[in-house]
């Protein structure tokens, strides 16, 4: 049994009472929700927080809700949720993509997808989707909501936008039509953490050419998406050239370390070979959502 | 020979699936385990019971300045600090390894591996203990670590072991066995030899439940209990006795249910020690119990042999000799489990299951600033090691000969007759059939089809890899004037009671870690004396109660302890029989057995169950001469031989050729281990033992850095397999009894182990063959796979 620093531990009751709590506790207090990140580092004790704010009675925080050209999610809707919502997987197959090979059940009844994008563990696959998808975060604080794009609110390794005392309550999904997506991931077991991970969305033009793509790579050493994905890409009919283009950009961008997982080259050939496996699925996808919102 | 799936029960007993004797039956734990009422370590709770933890070396090699406890001390909780120093006076600072070495029990002077124990603190509650390790203040004089093992003895190499006097390098043994002057002369004169090195990385035995203690002093009458998971009691109690100076009578071990052994729970750990100092110094039963991590990095490893091998044959294939040259490194401290006077174990068979001319190994064990540890993993003591160095050495030949593997292995093994067969490197294999189990398991495999489906896809630029592998286990261990450990012979005993009402219990030296004891040695006696298995207890674990025995692991226990078990029920059998024929007033010569009851040849109406003269035992009966009252009975086996299970496995496995990831599609597994008693626990051992295998070959790894951290030190890092990387395993068997054995079994707990690994390697170097690799080191990981790849010629699209 691995045991944490001594900390004490309060419900929140309510979103506002949440934020109270933050501002009460100040800098040693900590929010907890499906604490799949938290404790493995309390319990190695990396993180020492005095306080821990559990998050996870705010049921107001858990829903899927489609609205408009939006789809909302909850913070703490959980991966699992996540994994078998069908609106989802129609809508975002990555999402579903990512979450079949995010950890293991057991980890994805509790972690959530805020837990997962405020800790933006760089192997993280949330983060990767969320970047690809256009995803935007709202996130609350003691001066109010603000929203914030995923460039805004993703800093880089374990660092995002979320003040001490703020609270990240939605992520929205913008539904574009004609659009598809994809994940792979490499991983050397089942509920391992990304050896290398890519995903992409892109959109189809009426006449089948591509009208937006993006690329994201998780545990390769960048960021944000893929610059000049979109670029390269647009205007052009699908082809396993412009993939094979699309997968040496990506390569360049990468940035991985050497690690048990992998040496560098290994990894920024996984960012070229995911990147094109992403790109043939999502395209494929796209063209599929087309095809059927024509006959709809 | 018998297909997968095919049901063997006992007819005799009328209901198949309720077998008196051998056969199919649920195990007799399994209600305890699925119901969470198993009783481990940790759920032990003792009147007035403290908490133990160790602190622990954060760097794998530094000179021991200071250690001031004064803060711990003082933390309202804490009821003791104990540091090296406080051992030294009691002459405990040191204890004796398995391997004639001594290791550090608390670092004195310095440390030598990352995670070392460094002191020990006793707390009213474990989160006491846990926080005040943080109040003990530690100045090391870090030194520069010796990681490679390859470096050991270079001249510049740090000296790890500095306290031993006189001693100026690493190196802990050279050994060599075979005749190097035979095999070179058959090495020059062969028509091809090919050359191989090949690495069995430092692997972790890992089991569920980490290792852990409950040490209860008693102030008033000296005695001391000791729960441990051990999977050795009999062996501890023994040492606990000669190491701590309390008197073996006054010593009671009690290895309760145990979440996994695999050889990790054969030596004895510091922190079992420092348990039982810590109830001494407080009076009050301490427990200490690891965690995950502090197991991965303090208690035995195993392998970590680095083999040249070469190999030498004629030109259509016939394998004249086998030569090979090990580095073995051993860690910080020489803590080997093994029996045997070679410091190698049994990696002497290393021959495998093939008619050699010649075979020599040395083998050279060094020090390194790395746990301790080479633990019977699984592995037979080394059996593991060897199988998979001659298994690919005969991979890398079949390649060179442009042979199928299959078809080499098949001209070359020991035929049927000629057993029992003496190796070049001595041993004499007891029995087996290898053409047959080699030829089913192709057969269950379909294995040419495999061959034509593989060619389909490799003209696609599809990566699909066949691996086949053989094995001989030697298993049993042993006859005692062979092997001992620490001087302790390896003869098991075994105790029968049958009650009055008929329903017996069976004592035994041997500790079940999960391989079923409970349900396999009642099955012996239900077999020998027809007693249903339902109404038999077998009680295990407990020194008090146990006649002495060596404890289970190189999947001895059936070998050993079931030909005790089987000794004792005929023993008690005959006994039954003089009782017999005194109820039925006739000469025992005129009875005959049939299972459960002795009747009069020629009149089978007239006879008595063992029921009835267990009964008449115990009552008021005239007993016949020979017959003191009662129906119980009491052996020591001592095995004239060692067993040699042996099985042909074939994988299958598909590899990524733009990932290097690789899936295994299929395994087919068909063992022999002679008679089989239970063939549900069989294919339970079997299955797992695979797993294991594909862990192995295709993830576990406990590597280091250049600083000496252990970087495989939590199951994030270092990974065991799940559901989802293992197939369904295909199984069949063949059936070849051990001559000498009582029953004729030959053993099962590490067999799948021992033959897997190589069969997947074998299938993945198998499957990159289009882009000429002919080895790679385990593990495979996507990675790996892919740098193998790289460089090569690709494989024609
Ligand atoms: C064995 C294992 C394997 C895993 N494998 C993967 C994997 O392959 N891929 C992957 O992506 N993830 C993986 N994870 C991580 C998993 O997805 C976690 O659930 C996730 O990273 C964190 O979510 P959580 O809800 O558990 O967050 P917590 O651990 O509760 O919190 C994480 C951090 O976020 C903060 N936080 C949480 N919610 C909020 C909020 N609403 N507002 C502000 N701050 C908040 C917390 O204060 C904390 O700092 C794995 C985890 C484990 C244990």
């Amino acid at each position: 049994m691995q045991i944490p620093a001594p900390f004490d531990y309060v419900r929140a009751t309510t979103v506002d009472n949440a934020l109270e709590l933050l501002t009460r506790h100040g800098p040693d207090s900590r929010i907890i929700a499906g604490g799949h990140s938290l404790l493995p580092m309390m319990k190695l004790r990396l993180a020492r927080p005095e306080w821990l704010i559990d998050i996870n009675d705010l049921y107001e925080l858990d829903y899927i809700l489609r609205d408009g050209g939006e789809l909302r999610v909850g913070a703490l809707t959980r991966h699992t949720t996540l994994l078998e919502a069908d609106e989802i997987a129609e809508l975002f197959p990555i999402v579903r993509d990512a979450e079949q090979v995010i950890a293991d059940p057991v980890v994805r009844n509790r972690g959530t997808i805020g837990g997962s994008l405020c800790q933006a563990d760089p192997a993280e696959d949330l983060s990767t989707v969320c970047h690809v998808l256009g995803a935007v975060a709202v996130v609350r604080g003691p001066a109010g909501e603000r929203t914030l794009t995923m460039p805004e609110f993703h800093r880089g390794p374990y660092q995002t936008a979320v003040g001490q005392d703020e609270l990240l309550c939605e992520v929205r999904f913008p539904i574009r039509p004609r659009t598809g997506s994809a994940y792979e991931k490499v991983e050397r077991r089942a509920g391992d953490w990304a050896v290398g991970a890519a995903g992409a969305a892109v959109t189809l033009a009426e006449d089948g050419s591509i009208a937006d793509a993006a690329v994201g790579l998780t545990a390769l050493g960048l960021d944000q998406t893929v610059a000049g994905v979109a670029g390269l890409l647009r205007g052009k009919h699908p082809s396993e050239e412009l993939f094979a283009d699309a997968g040496r950009l990506a390569a360049e961008a990468s940035d991985p370390v050497a690690d048990q997982r992998g040496p560098v080259d290994y990894k920024r050939h996984l960012a070229d070979e995911l990147t094109r496996r992403v790109l043939r699925r999502a395209c494929a996808r796209a063209a599929q959502t087309a095809a059927q919102t024509q006959e709809g | 020979m018998t297909v997968i799936n095919e049901r063997e029960s006992n007819p005799a007993a009328g209901d198949p699936d309720r077998p008196i004797g051998y056969g199919r039956i649920q195990r007799k734990e399994d209600p305890r385990f699925v119901r969470g009422k198993g009783n481990y370590i940790d759920d032990l709770v003792l009147p007035g019971m403290l908490h133990g933890a160790i602190l622990r070396a954060p760097v794998a090699h530094a000179r021991l300045v200071s250690i001031d406890t004064t803060n711990a001390l003082s933390h309202p909780k804490v009821l003791a600090v104990i540091t090296g120093k406080d051992l030294e006076g009691l002459k405990l600072a040191w204890a004796p390894t398995l391997s004639a070495d001594v290791q550090a029990v608390l670092v004195t002077d310095k440390v030598r591996f990352q995670g070392q124990e460094v002191a020990f603190v006793v707390a009213e509650d474990r989160y006491a203990a846990r926080d005040a390790l943080e109040l003990i203040d530690v100045e090391y004089d870090v030194l520069p670590p010796l990681v490679d093992a390859r470096k050991a003895l270079d001249a510049d190499a740090p000296v790890i072991r500095d306290e031993i006097p006189g001693r100026t390098d690493n190196k802990i043994f050279d050994w060599e066995i075979g005749s190097a002057a035979e095999t070179d002369a058959v090495f020059a004169s062969a028509d091809v030899v090919v050359s191989q090195e090949v690495v069995y990385p430092r692997v972790h035995p890992a089991p569920m439940e980490t290792c852990g203690a409950v040490a209860d002093f008693d102030p008033v009458d000296g005695k001391l209990t000791l729960y441990e998971t051990t999977q050795a009691p009999h062996a501890h109690r023994t040492l606990f006795a000669i190491v701590a100076g309390i008197p073996e009578h006054k010593i009671r071990i009690v290895s309760p249910d145990i979440g996994g052994g695999f050889g990790n729970k054969v030596g004895i750990y510091p922190g079992y020690i420092l348990a039982v100092v810590g109830s001494i110094v407080t009076g009050r039963p301490v427990k200490w119990v690891e965690d995950r991590s502090e197991n991965l990095m303090s208690t035995s490893f195993a392998r970590d042999y680095i083999m040249q091998g070469e190999i030498a044959a004629t030109k259509d294939g016939k394998i004249l000799a086998l030569r090979t040259n090990v580095l073995a490194d051993h860690g910080a401290f020489n803590a080997t489990a093994q029996p045997t006077k070679n410091p190698a174990g049994f990696f002497s068979i290393f021959t495998g299951s093939y008619d050699l001319q010649a075979a020599y190994c040395k083998v050279t064990g060094v020090y390194t600033n790395k746990a301790p540890g080479g633990v019977a993993y699984a592995c037979s003591f080394r059996v593991t090691e060897a199988v998979y160095l001659v298994e690919r050495m005969v991979d890398v030949l079949a390649r060179k000969l442009e042979m199928d593997p299959a078809e080499l292995r098949l001209k070359n093994f020991i035929k049927p007759e000629q057993f029992p067969y003496a190796n070049k490197t001595g041993w004499v294999y007891d029995s087996g059939n290898y053409e047959a189990a080699m030829r089913l398991s192709m057969e269950l495999a379909g294995y040419e089809d495999l061959r034509r489906e593989q060619q389909e896809k490799r003209a696609k630029g599809e990566l699909m890899g066949i691996g086949v592998a053989f094995f001989t286990e030697v298993v049993g261990a042993g006859p005692r004037k062979h092997f001992n450990i620490v001087g302790l012979g390896m003869a098991d005993g075994a105790e029968l009671r049958v009650h009055p009402t008929g329903k017996a219990v069976v004592r035994l030296s041997v500790q079940s870690q999960g391989q079923g004891h409970e349900t396999t040695f009642a099955q012996i006696v239900a077999e020998e004396l027809g007693i249903p298995p339902e109404n038999i207890d077998v009680v295990h674990g407990d020194t008090d109660q146990t006649p002495f025995g060596l404890g289970t692991y190189g999947s001895r226990s059936t070998p050993v302890s079931g030909g005790a078990v089987a000794l004792v029920a005929r023993k008690v059998r005959e006994k039954a029989k003089l009782i017999a024929a005194a109820m039925l007033e006739t000469r025992p010569e005129d009875l005959e057995w049939e299972k459960g009851r002795w009747f009069v040849k020629g009149d089978p109406t007239a006879g008595k169950t063992i029921e009835d003269i267990a009964m008449a035992a115990h009552g008021t009966l005239t007993l016949p001469e020979g017959v003191d009252g009662n129906l119980d009975a009491e052996v020591t086996y001592d095995p004239p031989n060692l067993t040699f299970p042996f099985g042909a496995y074939i994988c299958v496995v598909d590899v990524d050729p733009g990932t290097g990831h690789v899936k295994v599609r299929r395994f087919i597994a068909v063992d022999d281990c002679g008679t089989r008693i239970n063939p549900m626990i069989i294919e339970g051992q079997v299955h797992g033992g695979l797993t294991d295998g594909v862990g192995m070959a295709l993830m576990e790894i406990i590597e280091f850095d250049a600083d000496g951290n252990n970087l495989g030190g939590s199951f994030m890092d270092y990974l065991i397999p799940t559901a989802m990387e293992v197939p369904d395993w295909e199984t069949g068997f063949t059936v070849t009894p051990s001559p000498h054995h009582p029953i004729g079994a030959k053993g099962i707990g590490e067999s799948a182990t021992v033959g897997s690994p190589p069969a997947i390697v074998n299938a993945v170097v198998d499957a990159l063959a289009p882009f000429g690799v002919v080895h790679m080191d385990m593990p495979c990981t996507p990675a790996r796979v892919w740098a193998a790849m790289q460089g090569r010629a690709r494989p024609p699209v």
